[in-house]
Formats: structure tokens, C-alpha cells, sequence
């Protein structure tokens, strides 16, 4: 089924909304009344058919509009674009995994042509033909991880294995939850986990990174990560700070369910082939209140994981200022009768 | 675990010992690339029962239409190096897993020194397509018995010219690990794959001259040791088996109809890994990849390549 592309705006007037399709497939990541920082990892496979664990990188009505919002933010500031010079071969491993899983999923809007390390690749939602040599920078009009990052929505990361470890260098990074990738371009997993609080003692992040060493090809995994977003803004970057932060404090009670979005990950890791390294994709999703509560059962869910979150996460989530108030207007669709397991909105 | 479906192309017996197989997919379509220095492993149906053996793809990474691996018959072979020589056959079904690769090239290296011994060729093979695309300083060291055994050495030379460098044991040459060691420029990576004894003498001499430990890569698979049958029990699955002299804690996991993880089955990669929750006897680690801590405190075991001697053994699968 092709899609049909809304345009709408990420910042300023904000325009940006879901339809009723898109709130259902919303991946909506509370199956309990209580959260707590898990590895969660699971098999990225053949999810539900309209579900956005169907494809390997899933698109959806969002997507020309978020292109556009990634190319805005990269005018601006360059450096959200970073690759250290060993990444060649894993730059083009992601390449190959994205023109192959777009044209393959979503044959209606992309396509592929691959006659020996001649390909032409066409994305018809973007206006964007070309034919170049795979495995030559040059047959391209900028570097080749630059050139896809700008055609898929999220975020992603290459990390290169080595050393026991993985070291993140190389990023197409504009619709971040408040991480700089210019902070953290050639860090190594211990090094950029350092931050999230009441995890090492858990001893979760060893054992995440001993199960991603042995990532296999063909067989990526998932996790779904969340925090909270004031306005429906990809660009949530520590590097432009002064142009969000303070929307926080623009809350109150008549806005909140307005204002207030729950921003969910989808973080998917693929073991690359030629490079050895591991494809992170970080896959953004963002539902204000109001559309969440359209499904009352989510409303329910989330109200009570708001209530009954740990004050660190609070803090670390950035959600302090407005946490009471979403609270308080989420109370009013929480009956307080029991809520079976599961994510389902209904 | 996925698995991908091949059918036997080619077999060419390249030494007394050795033979190379061809590899392509049922299905006629491309294998997906991979890095220098993978393998994958090989299921086996010996009458019956699954071996898994892991090999080295030795074909270029860039060629897609099919993989390469090469097998020595092995003296002490529980079944599958014999089987391989004796009883696949060109147009044979088998199933391998996907690439994986434990002995990667340090992409950051300045330089690289690559020391083979015998069978111990098959990752280099790939990994110097790697480094000649990449345009990286190399050297090969390939040393072998006697002319007869030096698989690939023509085609080695011809590939790698003055980078290449190979030692016949029989007329006498060897291979001066110290001479080669000691005059190498800072951020050289060396990397070893041979028999045991070749890997102790590079990792020693590394070490010796102070090299930094994550500049020294060494490959040793290992088969599982045949050793005494032994009694185990499995706590969750609520099962207790035996384990037969020639068979592996993981192949009689597997036998049992216990699904278990793994990836390497050669004790180096760790996935499959295993809480011993009781034990009155001692475990006989052989893998590569437990602490000497761990293997010490009894509480962990790799079922792919160790054994225990006990009448007790209950493991958490």
C-alpha cells in the first residue's frame, strides 16, 4: 500500500500530528504499571503486518517531512554528520541495508537496480535518481553514509568492534533525545553508557555489550527506549539547548495534553558484513498526550508508569519540570480497576 | 538461528590432507558479503546425529556468488573432518550459519603481521582481500611440513609478491619470531593462526617485547576433546542425560531436544555459555574464552568444547 506523505513541520508552528492510523501503530512500550531500565532486547524479525516492527526500517506518513527536517537541522550545524576514517566499509554496509530494505518493503516508493557494483537507486517521495559505483565515495555527491542517513527517518549510529568493546565512530545523528554525537564520536560502550543512572550496578550494560559482541548477521535485534518531549521536536540535541529546553516551562494544566509527547525509540542493531561493525538505528516516534489518550487504555497505562517512576529517571529523562502536571491530567482516564499484561492500545 | 541452505559446487583436494570446498546457495542467490577473517559453521548429519563444525571462508568477501572453506582431515577426528573428505559429495544439500567473524583485522592498525601455520592459512586468505582493498601495510608469514603441504603458496605469492614469505619446514626453514617481532614499527598489530604450539611462541614473543595485548589476534578453534562419558542434569528442562565419550556437553544438550545457544562451537566466542548450578567433581575447562577465575570458581562452563569428570553436574538450562 503506498503511502500518503503529510507535510507538516517538526519546529516553529509545529504542525505535526498522527493520523488515527498512526496512533495505532504506535509503539507504544508500557506492557506493565511499572517501568524499569531493562535490556529488552528481542529479535528484529517480520513483525505484524502494519505494525512498525513489520520491515527491517520502517517509514511511515511522517517520513518526507522528516527528511526535510533532517536536511534543516544538518544546514545548521554540520557536525550532526561525523565518521572517523576507518568506517569506509561500514558506511557502505549501511548503504546496502538501506537500499535494500527500502525497495524491497516499499517497492511502490523505491527502487533498486544492481548490475555488478553499477547501481541506480531511486526514491520517488524525495525526487533523488542516481547510478554510482558501489564501493566508490566518488561516484557520489557526498560521503555514502551521509547520502542514505538523509533518505531514512531516525537516527544511526556505526560502531566498530574492537578491543572486546564497541566504539561509536561514525553517526548521522538530528533527531536525538539530548545526546551530542560530537560529544561522543569515537567513545567506546562504557565510556557513553557512563551517564544513565542505577544501571552499572545492575551490571545490565555488561551484559548488553557481551550479548552484542556476538551479534549475528541476518539475525538484528530490537529494544524500545523512551523519554518525554515538550512539542512534537526531533532535534532535541544538547548542541541547540536555548531553542528547547525552556519549552518546559511553558506547561501548565489547559496545555499539557497538548504539549506533552511521549517519545519512544525504536533501537534496532544489525551486525554489518563487510566491516565487522554493528548498524545502531534509533527510530523515533512521538505522540502527544491527546493522541494517546484517544486510546483510553494507554492513557490508563501511562499514568500509572509516570506515577510510580523512580525520581533518578525523572531527573535523567529531563522530566521534572512537567511531571506532576502530566501526572495530574492523566489521572483523569485512571479508573484504578486492573490492567491486563500487554502494549495493546484496546 | 538462521541458517542458510547450500549446495556442494565444487571439491578440489589441494594437499595429501587437505581438500577445498565450494559453496553456493540452493537457491542461486548471493550470500551476503563478509569481513576478513569470518567463518561459519558447517552442520553435519553423521548418521543421525548433528555435528556443527566451524570453518574459515577463504574466498575474496567481495565475491558474493560463493563461499569457500577448506577442510584438514584431522587424526583425531570425531567424525566430521572425515566425513567432509570422505562422504560430501559435489551437488550435497548441507547448512551453514551466517559469517561470523572472531579474528577481525584491527582497522586502526598501522601495520600488520600475519603468521600461518599449515591449515592456519584459511582466515588470512580472506583477510588479505581486506587489507590489499584497503590499501594496509601487510606482511605474511606462512609456514608449512614440507613443499607437499603448502596449500595455496603459488597463489599466495602471486597475490601478495614481496609481502609474501613462506617457510618449508622440511628444507629446513624457519620462521624467526623474534627477528620478525623486535623491528616492527609502533601500531603493529600480528595476528597467529596455527597449531597450538606456533600460537604460544607469537603470543609469548609478543608479549615478551612489551607489545600491547590488543595488538596480538590469535585464532584456535578447537574441536571438543573425546574424554569419558559423564552424567548431567538439566535443572530447567528437568532432564538428566549423558553425555557419550565422543560427544560434546552441547551436541548431547542438543540430542535431548534442549535448545541451547551458541555461535562458535570452538570455545572462543562465549554465547553459549552455561551457569553450573551443583557439581561434586571437577569440570575440565578447554575453551579460550573464561577467566582463569572463572574456570577456577566452578560456577560457569563453554558445554561446546569442556567436559567434566563427576557423578553430579546440574546445569541451568
Amino acid at each position: 500500500m503506498a503511502l500518503a506523505f503529510k507535510q507538516e513541520t517538526f519546529r516553529d508552528d509545529y504542525t505535526y500530528s498522527n493520523s488515527p492510523r498512526e496512533i495505532k501503530r504506535f509503539p507504544f512500550p508500557f506492557a506493565e504499571d511499572q517501568y524499569m531500565y531493562s535490556v529488552n532486547i528481542e529479535p528484529h524479525g517480520k513483525g505484524k503486518a502494519g505494525s512498525v516492527f513489520e520491515f527491517e526500517l520502517d517509514i511511515d506518513e511522517h517520513y518526507v517531512a522528516e527528511c526535510i527536517d533532517k536536511k534543516i537541522t544538518l544546514e545548521q550545524d554540520p557536525g550532526r554528520y561525523e565518521s572517523l576514517p576507518h568506517m569506509m566499509d561500514a558506511q557502505w554496509d549501511f548503504v546496502e541495508l538501506a537500499m535494500d530494505a527500502l525497495s524491497r518493503d516499499y517497492p511502490e516508493h523505491f527502487s533498486l537496480k544492481k548490475n555488478g557494483l553499477q547501481w541506480t537507486w531511486e526514491n520517488k517521495p524525495l525526487g533523488i535518481k542516481d547510478t554510482f559505483t558501489f564501493g566508490d565515495a566518488s561516484t557520489l555527491p557526498m560521503e555514502p553514509f551521509d547520502y542514505m542517513g538523509r533518505q531514512a527517518q531516525g537516527d544511526f549510529v556505526l560502531l566498530d568492534q574492537r578491543d572486546e568493546t564497541l566504539y561509536a565512530d561514525a553517526g548521522f545523528v538530528t533527531t536525538q533525545a539530548d545526546w551530542s554525537l560530537a560529544f561522543n564520536v569515537g567513545m567506546s560502550w562504557r565510556e557513553w553508557h557512563g551517564p544513565v543512572p542505577r544501571v552499572t550496578e545492575l551490571g545490565v550494560m555488561d551484559r548488553a555489550l557481551k550479548y552484542l559482541l556476538n551479534l549475528q548477521l541476518g539475525s538484528p535485534v530490537r529494544r524500545l527506549n523512551w523519554t518525554m518531549t515538550i512539542n512534537p521536536r526531533l532535534d532535541t540535541s544538547p548542541e541547540n539547548y536555548p531553542f528547547w529546553g525552556g519549552d518546559r516551562n511553558t506547561v501548565n494544566a489547559d496545555n499539557v495534553g497538548e504539549l506533552v509527547h511521549l517519545r519512544v525509540e525504536l533501537q534496532t542493531l544489525f551486525r554489518l558484513p563487510r566491516s565487522n561493525g554493528i548498524m545502531f538505528g534509533v527510530r523515533c516516534y512521538l505522540i502527544s498526550l491527546n493522541e494517546i489518550a484517544t486510546h483510553p487504555r494507554w492513557a490508563k497505562r501511562l499514568h500509572r508508569v509516570l506515577k510510580s517512576l523512580h525520581p533518578d529517571l525523572i531527573e535523567y529523562k529531563g522530566m521534572t519540570k512537567f511531571h506532576p502536571l502530566a501526572v495530574n491530567w492523566l489521572a483523569n482516564f485512571d479508573d484504578g480497576a486492573e490492567l491486563g499484561l500487554g502494549t495493546q492500545p484496546e | 538461528m538462521n541458517m542458510i541452505n547450500i549446495k556442494v559446487a565444487a571439491i578440489e583436494q589441494v594437499t595429501p590432507l587437505v581438500k577445498h570446498f565450494t559453496f553456493v546457495t540452493d537457491d542461486g542467490s548471493a550470500f551476503p558479503a563478509f569481513s576478513g577473517g569470518s567463518h561459519v559453521v558447517v552442520s553435519l548429519d553423521i548418521g543421525g546425529r548433528v555435528h556443527r563444525n566451524p570453518y574459515s571462508l577463504m574466498g575474496s568477501p567481495d565475491d558474493t556468488s560463493a563461499y569457500h572453506i577448506s577442510v584438514r582431515l584431522q587424526e583425531k577426528s570425531r567424525g566430521g573432518s572425515v566425513f567432509m573428505h570422505e562422504s560430501v559429495t559435489v551437488g550435497m544439500q548441507l547448512k551453514i550459519t551466517y559469517p561470523v567473524n572472531l579474528f577481525s583485522l584491527a582497522k586502526k592498525g598501522r601495520k600488520h603481521i600475519l603468521i600461518a601455520g599449515g591449515i592456519g592459512i584459511t582466515p588470512f586468505m580472506s583477510q588479505i582481500a581486506d587489507l590489499k582493498r584497503m590499501g594496509a601495510d601487510f606482511e605474511l608469514h606462512y609456514a608449512f611440513r614440507s613443499p607437499e603441504h603448502g596449500a595455496f603458496a603459488t597463489k599466495l605469492e602471486q597475490h601478495c609478491g614481496e609481502k609474501f614469505h613462506c617457510y618449508t619446514d622440511s628444507n629446513g626453514e624457519r620462521l624467526n619470531l623474534n627477528t620478525l617481532l623486535i623491528k616492527q614499527p609502533l601500531g603493529t598489530h600480528v595476528y597467529v593462526c596455527g597449531p597450538n604450539a606456533m600460537v604460544v611462541a607469537v603470543l609469548a614473543t609478543a608479549r615478551e617485547f612489551g607489545w600491547p595485548e590488543n595488538h596480538i589476534h590469535s585464532e584456535q578453534f578447537l574441536a571438543p576433546p573425546i574424554g569419558e562419558s559423564f552424567k548431567m542434569q538439566l535443572a530447567r528442562s528437568n532432564k538428566e542425560i549423558l553425555v557419550p565419550a565422543d560427544m560434546s556437553m552441547l551436541e548431547a544438550i542438543e540430542a535431548a531436544g534442549v535448545e541451547a545457544d551458541f555461535l562458535c562451537r570452538g570455545g572462543v566466542c562465549g554465547r553459549c555459555e552455561l551457569n553450573v548450578l551443583e557439581t561434586d567433581g571437577a569440570l575440565m575447562h578447554n575453551d579460550h574464552f573464561l577467566t582463569d577465575a572463572e574456570k577456577a570458581s566452578c560456577k560457569k562452563i563453554m558445554p561446546c568444547v569442556s567436559r567434566a569428570k563427576c557423578d553430579r553436574l546440574v546445569l541451568d538450562i
